[in-house]
């Protein structure tokens, strides 16, 4: 295949990313605007929403997109729920405490993930899209599954951005985020919009890898590139700037896809840490957040 | 005098452990006495100074590839590549301390986290020289220091209880010092410390490379004593083992890094006897100890107990 | 004609367009004891924070004992010789008033504790200390440092009038050994114990001079002290 088409090829491929991604951050940064909690265990929410996906499609009977299609209303549901009980449970107990919390998620991490190699086992394994249909464009065949995926992603964005600025559950977090002593002092119940957040945010993640597992496998070990690479979005967007960490979803998902078909994954993912380390360093705004 | 009495006391039991306990047990504690200097560095960083960083696997490593490197590649003699991987340990801490301690609180703890895996992805995209994954062993010949074979039972124990009675007592001297209680005085109240002349940066910068330095020689003792060099130690779980053992045994208590070394050493040994999913005990054990026990096994004993305790 | 030890020329701070510091000139003579009032908001902690360089100067240049140190960082300000107290107590609570001590003297010092009178609580957990006791433990602290210049952000808030008083005679019996720049709202204090008194209004100064003048000033009795019920 010539250049061109080979770069159209990758951009294709960054574009998939660059989505699913976006999903994935933006369940990040919604936590961290509103509860300001670093959840280190959010990778393991996004595995859960993949491992979760294998399950339905395998015992959902009749054709693969009848179980898909539950797969992405139900796991998106069990994960949101799980992490609303983590919420509850821990986070809520430690006052939200910045380095407690950190230290709990990782915790809760290796729960997630250890439980995860009990139940599903530690062989990664595939989920059947929910159609097959190809692309033809003139230099190669493209899935048309992925520009599903892009579509899907897209819309649940716009969803989530009516949701946080047209709705009352979303001026309600909005309110929270900006200022906790007086949203509880306007009668609004904190500790039930922070687990309702924390929800939010593994349900994204859960939606996110839905969509993707019929492209990767579901593996015990996913949630580890999603959470390093959602990371380094929030951060360079950053922290708690919806547009900002879309932007940056697109810049890197973009770039990351693009340096993985031409260089190493590995150098890209390197390159990425230490894009991230650097930025919070010396610009820790990132590129769309407000000076604290 | 209380205090170095209990500490000498400690000592002197593991030397008998060499003799009262079974061969297997006996290895098990030459790890853990290892380990142990791993998390008293990184307790010097955290439970007395502070910092919560996570990425004090990074600085293991460094220890662990410097003298692996250093004896397959060269053919450098044992007791300079040991010498080799802990200064490597304090440089590498160093250098990240000047970038990373520009930041503080949680931004501090994703730099160093992502500095860690940055570290840990070079080993795997330089594996034509560190074999990555893999890893490599380090021949026995290679293991001897003049006519003392290190990688046989006895001088294997006698070194590394060597190790871990040097930094047993360094840092029991270091908490004693004038410099130590700066360190505390910076993680108490960082803001009034500035304010009565002590400069921050240098202060947190010193206490980390020191902290690196105890890494560095416990990566190092790591691959001569027990012979392998691999990626595994450089990634987060590396970061995260020596932050349990010290949460566990006691941040800013000097035995606590030991204590919670040997009780994480022995919990996860039988946890992976019942299930292969035997890390979630690490799981649990963070959970339990952030919620119920942020003080540890010693910090609480001196709590409720005994004051004096260091 | 005595010597000034501290002075400040031309020093603003802005913050987000809001002027907290616009301007102003300043200087301190060596063994003075000189309060600093305004109302609330006018600048006075803004003010002292950029002479200890807790907060960093957006423009004009500072000099203690003829040396300029608008650049230094803090801490080499306090080894210089300024010392500051913190107008919310900032003490080290978990540890004894000794070890407090101790830090700031860099050896042991009881005379510092001695001097406040808290040195029968030398092994006492600093936490576990009255308001009143952990002002003066800061004090102790400020002093230990050995100051050529001590400041003092309302230092006598939250203290209980017995104690008002053995501050005020502590304060005199620094000077002129140690010369003191004192933040204060208890007008009593500041008539009873300042040599000079600068007035500070909208982060400019108002008006400098003795006790007498400044009672006496009509701009300055329009903006702050205004009758008998003064800001407390």
């Amino acid at each position: 295949m010539a250049f061109g088409p080979f770069l159209l090829l990758a951009l294709l491929e960054g574009t998939v990313m660059a989505a699913v991604l976006a999903l994935t951050a933006v369940g990040l940064s919604l936590v961290f605007g509103v509860m300001r909690v670093v959840n280190v265990a959010h990778g393991a929410f996004f595995m859960l929403g993949a491992v979760s996906a294998w399950f339905v499609t395998h015992w959902m009977p009749g054709p693969p997109f009848v179980g898909f299609l539950a797969a992405l209303i139900l796991c998106p549901l069990f994960v949101a729920a799980l992490a609303a009980v983590a919420d509850w449970t821990v986070l809520k107990r430690l006052h939200y405490e910045p380095e407690a919390t950190i230290v709990a998620t990782i915790g809760l991490l290796y729960i997630l993930e250890q439980a995860a190699l009990s139940l599903y086992g530690p062989e990664a394994r595939p989920v059947a899209a929910p159609f097959t249909w190809r692309i033809q464009l003139p230099w190669f065949g493209y899935s048309g599954y992925k520009l599903f995926v892009v579509l899907a992603a897209a819309a649940v964005l716009a969803a989530v951005w009516l949701v946080m600025t047209r709705s009352r559950a979303g001026l309600v977090m909005r309110a929270t985020q900006m200022d906790r002593d007086m949203a509880r002092a306007f009668g609004i119940d904190t500790d039930r919009v922070y687990a309702g957040v924390f929800a939010l945010g593994a349900g994204l993640a859960a939606v996110a890898a839905v969509l993707i597992v019929p492209i990767q496998q579901a593996h015990y070990l996913m949630g580890g590139d999603p959470l390093l690479l959602a990371f380094i979005v929030v951060i360079i967007g950053g922290l708690g700037s919806l547009r900002g960490t879309v932007v940056a979803a697109v810049l890197i998902g973009l770039s990351d896809g693009v340096i993985s078909v031409f260089f190493s994954p590995t150098l890209a993912k390197i390159l990425a840490t230490l894009l991230v380390a650097l930025v919070l360093v010396f610009r820790p705004q990132g590129l769309f957040g407000a000076r604290a | 005098m209380k205090a170095l009495g209990l500490h000498l006391a400690v000592l002197a039991a593991l030397l008998a452990a060499f003799w009262l306990l079974p061969p297997y047990h006996v290895t098990n504690m030459a790890r853990i006495m290892v380990l142990a200097v791993f998390a008293i560095g990184y307790n010097i960083a955290f439970g007395q100074t502070g910092l919560l960083s996570l990425g004090h696997a990074l600085f293991f490593a460094a220890g662990m590839y410097a003298t692996g490197l250093l004896i397959e590649q060269t053919g450098l003699a044992t007791a300079p590549a040991l010498l080799a991987g802990l200064a490597a340990g304090a440089a590498v801490a160093a250098a990240v301390g000047v970038l990373a301690l520009r930041t503080g609180g949680v931004s501090f703890m994703i730099v160093t986290l992502m500095f860690a895996q940055a570290g840990y992805l070079t080993i795997l995209y330089f594996g034509g020289v560190t074999r990555g994954d893999e890893g490599f062993t380090i021949a026995r010949a290679a293991r001897a220091i003049g006519p003392i074979d290190l990688s046989a039972d006895m001088p294997r124990y006698m070194a590394a209880f060597a190790l871990f009675t040097a930094g047993l007592l360094g840092h029991l001297a270091l908490t004693r010092s004038r410099f130590g209680r700066v360190m505390v005085a910076m993680r108490e109240n960082e803001e009034r410390s500035r304010m009565l002349g002590y400069n921050p940066f240098t202060v947190k910068l010193a206490a980390l490379t020191i902290s690196g330095l105890y890494a560095g020689a416990a990566g190092a003792a790591y691959a001569l004593l027990f012979g392998y060099v691999g990626a595994s130690f450089a990634a987060i779980q590396y970061s995260i083992l020596p932050l349990l053992y010290v949460l566990l045994g006691g941040a800013g208590t000097v035995l606590g890094p030991f204590v919670g070394a040997l009780l994480m050493f022995y919990l996860i040994e039988v946890a992976s006897g019942l299930t292969t999913a035997y890390l979630m005990v690490v799981g649990f054990a963070l959970l339990a100890l952030v919620l119920f026990a942020p003080k540890g096994v010693m910090g609480t004993l001196r709590d409720k107990a005994l004051p004096w305790l260091p | 004609m005595a010597s000034v030890i501290l002075e400040a020329a031309g020093l603003t701070r802005h913050f987000d367009g809001l002027k907290a510091v616009d301007g102003v000139d300043f200087s301190l003579e060596q063994g003075e004891i000189h309060a600093l009032i305004g109302p609330n908001g006018a600048g006075k902690t803004t003010f002292v924070s950029l002479l200890s360089g807790r907060i960093p100067v957006q423009s004009g240049t500072i000099r203690l004992g003829g040396e300029d140190i608008t650049a230094l960082p803090a801490h080499v300000r306090v080894r210089k010789g300024i010392a500051y107290t913190f107008q919310i107590t900032s003490i080290y609570p978990r540890l004894t008033v000794a070890a407090n001590v101790a830090l700031a003297a860099r050896h042991d010092d009881p005379a510092a504790l001695a001097r406040v009178g808290l040195q029968d609580r030398a092994d006492q957990i600093a936490g576990t200390l009255s308001y009143g006791h952990q002002r003066l433990l800061e004090i102790a602290m400020g002093l230990a440092l050995s100051p050529r210049v001590l400041i003092l952000d309302e230092p006598t808030q939250g203290l209980a009038a017995g104690e008002i008083g053995a501050f005020k005679a502590l304060v005199q019996g620094l000077i002129p050994a140690t010369t003191v720049l004192l933040i204060e709202h208890n007008m009593e204090v500041v008539m009873d114990v300042a040599t000079r008194i600068t007035v500070l209004n909208f982060g400019r100064v108002l008006a400098t001079g003795t006790p007498a003048r400044i009672r006496a000033n009509p701009d300055v009795q329009a903006a702050y002290l205004g009758g008998p019920d003064a800001a407390a």
